[in-house]
């Protein structure tokens, strides 16, 4: 029999788990955005367009659907449209920087079903957080968090990218967490969006990424990664997961202006499959675009053909690849044996993301 | 197992797929896979009949394999897709 894992990169009538990102408006300029928010496009689907995006889902019946941006709640009919989702039967989970969460807001939403909160911070504390996050941030989601518990709304969650700076947190992160009855979910930094200029600087060094899969290990699926991690395997043993890319197998990311991309991670022309605006919506993307076929067919190992973990590791994540300027059928920029390090000092140029949404002022690092 | 009237979870929503199907419970929202289109038939019958035994009979599932049937369809109930009525 084949194994679930092969019937799964040949892809699926529809995606298991979509990534919507509503807006490119946020009210954040966070340095690793991977979609280089900041300021609304006057092209952003209107409410109609998305319930009709959200009728198509629910007849291709996907089952739960992540909210993002930009920062989702600044869209007027963010409400309508999640609850549109879910009282038809599609689930959401969305993705906040907390600034819109207030009292009255969080009884609101602890009041709705089929919904889950990911509230990000990337430090345990406020200096760590507000060096990427920007100023004011960390309290600004320490209080959604006080607000969303006070409401009694449940295990929300609690979303952490993964740095160089924080790596060293986690045990902290957990206790913020379990402090809250929250959930502790961690995602692997990406060069994408604005991320390509702070990668470099901001990435875990290989020390502190065995670091980190020894503590994902010992966590096992207590801790949430979103299958974020599994280029770690080649380290030994495998983490909790599918262990594939999903980009255009699985998973599929939908833009503020309807563009449908492989993954929430690469959003360049490269990797778009279509629009939901087209004639056949949606359904049509996902099924026949040219793009998503393509993904499905066998990957090569390429230069990773010899070596022993690529089992273990696939090759790592299309998108670190992509945006680093490394060929997609080699070795990971972050790949645990090294390889990927030694391949970044070949890189000439690196392509730029499609559409940057900053706002006109310099997004940059803070200082420690 | 095999004497248990069984009966697919009012909240786990069954979705089509080549290899058999993924089941989304809305409650504790986990997917779980099944792995076999002939597993995905006897889940879907289970309300209809009185037993495991006589849904795998329905379903004309050679009696030397129920106990797979049996191992597979108890670990659908750990993960509380399938419940005992």
């Amino acid at each position: 029999m084949t194994r679930l894992v092969d019937q799964m990169k040949t892809g699926l009538d529809a995606p298991i788990c979509i990534t919507w990102e509503l807006t490119y408006a946020c009210n954040l300029a966070c340095v690793h955005c991977l979609s280089s928010s900041g300021r609304r496009d006057p092209r952003e689907l209107s409410t109609a367009e998305a319930f009709r995006v959200i009728d198509e889902l629910r007849a291709m019946q996907v089952f739960y659907v992540n909210i993002g941006g930009g920062e989702p709640m600044i869209r007027r009919d963010f409400f309508d449209i999640v609850e549109y989702a879910t009282t038809g039967g599609v689930g959401v989970k969305f993705s906040t920087n907390g600034a819109y969460i207030d009292a009255e807001r969080a009884r609101r939403l602890a009041g709705m079903d089929y919904l889950d909160i990911q509230i990000s911070v990337d430090g345990a504390d406020e200096a760590t957080n507000d060096r990427v996050r920007g100023q004011g941030s960390f309290a600004t989601a320490r209080r959604a968090m006080e607000n969303l518990a006070d409401a009694d709304f449940g295990e929300f969650k609690i979303s952490v990218v993964v740095t160089r700076d924080n790596v060293s947190q986690l045990d902290d992160f957990l206790a913020m967490a379990d402090g809250f009855g929250a959930q502790l979910r961690l995602t692997r930094l990406r060069p994408s969006g604005r991320g390509v200029d702070t990668w470099h600087d901001l990435h875990p060094t290989l020390d502190q990424q065995r670091e980190l899969h020894r503590w994902l290990l010992a966590h096992g699926e207590r801790v949430l990664t979103g299958d974020s991690f599994f280029h770690l395997n080649a380290f030994g043993e495998s983490l909790p997961g599918l262990n594939m890319c999903g980009a255009g197998r699985v998973v599929c990311l939908i833009d503020p202006i309807g563009d449908v991309y492989a993954c929430p991670f690469v959003i360049h022309d490269e990797f778009l499959a279509g629009n939901v605006r087209d004639a056949g919506g949606f359904t049509d993307v996902w099924r026949t675009s040219d793009l998503f076929s393509e993904l499905r067919e066998p990957q090569s190992a390429g230069a990773c053909a010899s070596c022993g973990a690529w089992d273990a590791c696939q090759g790592g994540c299309m998108a670190a690849k992509f945006f680093t300027g490394l060929p997609l059928d080699g070795p990971d920029p972050e790949c645990v044996g090294g390889e990927g390090e030694h391949a970044l000092t070949a890189v000439t140029s690196v392509p730029k993301p499609s559409g940057d949404h900053s706002r006109p002022v310099p997004v940059e690092l803070g200082r420690r | 197992m095999l004497d248990s009237p069984l009966g697919l979870h009012p909240s786990v929503a069954l979705r089509p797929e080549p290899f058999g199907a993924l089941a989304y419970h809305y409650d504790n929202r986990r997917l779980v896979f099944l792995k076999h289109p002939s597993m995905v038939d006897l889940v879907r019958s289970l309300d209809e009949h009185p037993d495991l035994r006589s849904a795998l009979e329905a379903n004309g599932i050679a009696e030397d394999r129920w106990d797979a049937y049996d191992r597979a369809v108890t670990s659908l109930i750990e993960s509380d897709v399938v419940i005992t009525r």
